[in-house]
């Protein structure tokens, strides 16, 4: 058996190391299905509900560790109707009653930005989280992954959870990206060329001088849509942008880690930056990918910036170097989302959400709202968006007769400006990149 | 596990959760309640074809999306007895292990299959009968399949918590 001999003489992938650290044994052979510990476990105003009635069900009265157990008002948040405010009204009891940390209405913001932010996430470790874009937080070098409510029911109860031990498709971004090409373009990229269903069973992880380069902002962006290919996670691997974001937030313990040279993985793929244009998926999925001047010309009635992928500071000073000095067009409308209240604040600091508001967009309080079609800007039919969100799937935003268009923050402002999709450069010629 | 009904197919790739179950409805927590909104989004007439003997067939990468329990809540809630596909989205595969829906990737059975047709699946051997004819499924992980057969989750952790 000379191939069996020299297959277990190969390096681990970055996602077994962690698995590993996180399980009984020292088996995290691809496919096998291992017992995995939580460092942290969090659930939102629409997974958190559902998952407390199953862990009653269970019979479990109490959370394994109540440091370990975060709550974030965030999906109806502020409440939609009286069904919501009943929902966000549990989630607040039963976290005062589990002694968890809750971060209520008008305390936090977007669960996996806030997180981040926060210092809940270091490098190496795992999150388990009731929402699909917990893959996030590999933008730090974490294994988040994203579970229903009953397996977080089993998170909440014994701080673990069962895992298949996914395979590794590594993405190496060489070059320069060009000038208004941002984190949203690289996973677009990735997501056009694999697909939707991809990196289904495995993790994503994106190096190269390309990956280095990019602000922990746009790597959140990366990370946040590695799901969208079907992956578990989509790691970066922590280097010192990390250890710099992480300094004032965290007194986690962490050590950068990444995986081993002979590792073997599924699949390994080359994007060069410097050929890179502006994308945009077209409606209804996310990996429909063209460059931006392919979708040229089309009408545009809202732009939303905002969510878990693109609400960051960086999205909104994007959004403001190509709105300055402009008007949102009169046959489009703008709403734009800070992800967190403290993106909310250093925005207004900048005079950033002044200069939204004066050239007509809406400003509103963080929420996920429109993004999932929840409330907050839900779309008629007929109508047509471009957001910065991560799908575009039909009806994912209101009607099923409404269309999504996904791109960066320089796209969909540039969008707005001219009530049409448009190459940003054409609406705003002497923004830096 | 021995585990038969009648197909009923869900047509497509790439299904996803929010045509299965749109987000608007994201706030019901009642089962019963879910399913008048199951497939609201993709064909509302395919929940006429639901009933407590159907078995739904599905395409290839079926329920990627959302981490959303509700599609699968729904789907018990219509009294399905399990899933054949030709692949499955993570997320929506844990969520059918987790509640004890059983759910089994077979190409050439989910190809087969037309609706109406008769399904005889076998757990223990992995053989998936359509109209009498054999397929054979990708296997399962004994764990998942334990943990499935046995109703998900929820009785798995009152074991753990009453052993």
């Amino acid at each position: 058996m000379w191939s069996r001999t020299w297959r277990s003489s190969l390096g681990h992938t970055l996602a077994e190391k962690i698995l590993l650290a996180h399980c009984d044994g020292d088996d995290v052979r691809r496919g096998k299905v291992v017992m995995v510990r939580c460092d942290v476990v969090m659930a939102n105003d629409v997974s958190g509900p559902i998952a407390f009635r199953a862990m009653e069900k269970m019979g479990a009265a109490k959370v394994f560790d109540p440091a370990r157990v975060v709550m974030v008002a965030d999906h109806f948040a502020p409440a939609k109707d009286a069904r919501t405010a009943e929902l966000l009204k549990r989630m607040q009891d039963w976290a005062d009653e589990q002694g968890v940390t809750f971060y209520g209405q008008g305390r936090g913001g977007i669960e996996h930005t806030l997180l981040c932010e926060e210092g809940w996430i270091v490098p190496g470790s795992v999150i388990a989280a009731g929402d699909s874009h917990t893959c996030t937080y590999g933008a730090l070098g974490a294994f988040g992954t994203g579970l229903g409510s009953t397996d977080i029911a089993a998170c909440l109860t014994f701080g673990e959870f069962w895992q298949t031990v996914p395979g590794t498709i590594r993405v190496e971004f060489t070059g320069e990206k060009q000038q208004f090409v941002t984190g949203k373009d690289l996973i677009l990229a990735v997501i056009g060329e694999i697909g939707v269903g991809g990196a289904t069973n495995c993790a994503l992880e994106f190096v190269g001088d390309g990956a280095a380069a990019l602000s922990i902002d746009e790597r959140l962006a990366v990370s946040n849509m590695a799901v969208e290919a079907g992956a578990e996670t989509g790691f970066f691997n922590a280097d010192e942008k990390t250890a710099e974001y992480l300094a004032d937030r965290t007194d986690r313990p962490w050590q950068p880690d990444e995986s081993d040279p002979d590792a073997e993985f599924d699949r390994e793929l080359v994007i060069d930056l410097s050929e890179l244009p502006p994308l945009i998926a077209l409606p209804h999925l996310p990996g429909n990918v063209v460059p931006v001047e392919e979708a040229a010309g089309t009408k545009i009635d809202q732009v939303y910036i905002g969510n878990c992928s693109n609400g960051t500071m960086t999205d909104l000073r994007q959004t403001a170097q190509v709105l300055r000095g402009h008007r949102v067009h009169p046959g489009c409308r703008m709403i734009v989302v800070p992800a967190t209240q403290s993106i909310y604040r250093q925005a207004l600091a900048e005079g950033l959400l002044d200069l939204f508001v004066e050239a007509g967009a809406m400003v509103s309080t963080p929420t996920c709202g429109a993004c999932f079609g929840g409330h907050m800007g839900v779309l008629a039919a007929g109508e047509r968006a471009i957001t910065t969100t991560n799908r575009n799937f039909r009806g994912r935003m209101g009607s099923p007769e409404a269309e999504v268009h996904l791109a960066n923050a320089y796209v969909a402002a540039a969008a707005a400006v001219a009530g049409a999709i448009v190459h940003p450069a054409e609406v705003a010629s002497g923004v830096a990149a | 596990m021995i585990v038969e009904g009648r197909a009923v197919v869900i047509p497509g790739d790439d299904v996803d959760t929010d045509v299965m179950y749109p987000g608007a409805y994201l706030n019901i927590e009642d089962p019963e309640q879910m399913k008048r909104y199951l497939f609201e989004g993709y064909d509302p007439a395919l929940r006429e074809q639901l009933g407590d003997d159907a078995i739904a067939v599905t395409g290839w990468n079926f329920g990627l999306g959302s981490s959303r329990e509700h599609v699968v809540q729904a789907l018990k809630a219509w009294g399905v007895r399990g899933v054949v596909g030709k692949s499955f989205a993570r997320i929506f595969r844990r969520n059918c292990v987790n509640l004890g829906l059983l759910i089994l990737e077979c190409p050439s059975a989910a190809e087969a299959a037309g609706s109406g047709s008769r399904i005889r699946i076998d757990t223990d051997t992995g053989l998936v009968e359509v109209d009498g004819r054999r397929f054979k499924a990708s296997p399962t992980d004994p764990f998942v399949l334990e943990l499935q057969e046995s109703g998900g989750l929820v009785p798995w952790a009152r074991g753990k918590i009453s052993a």
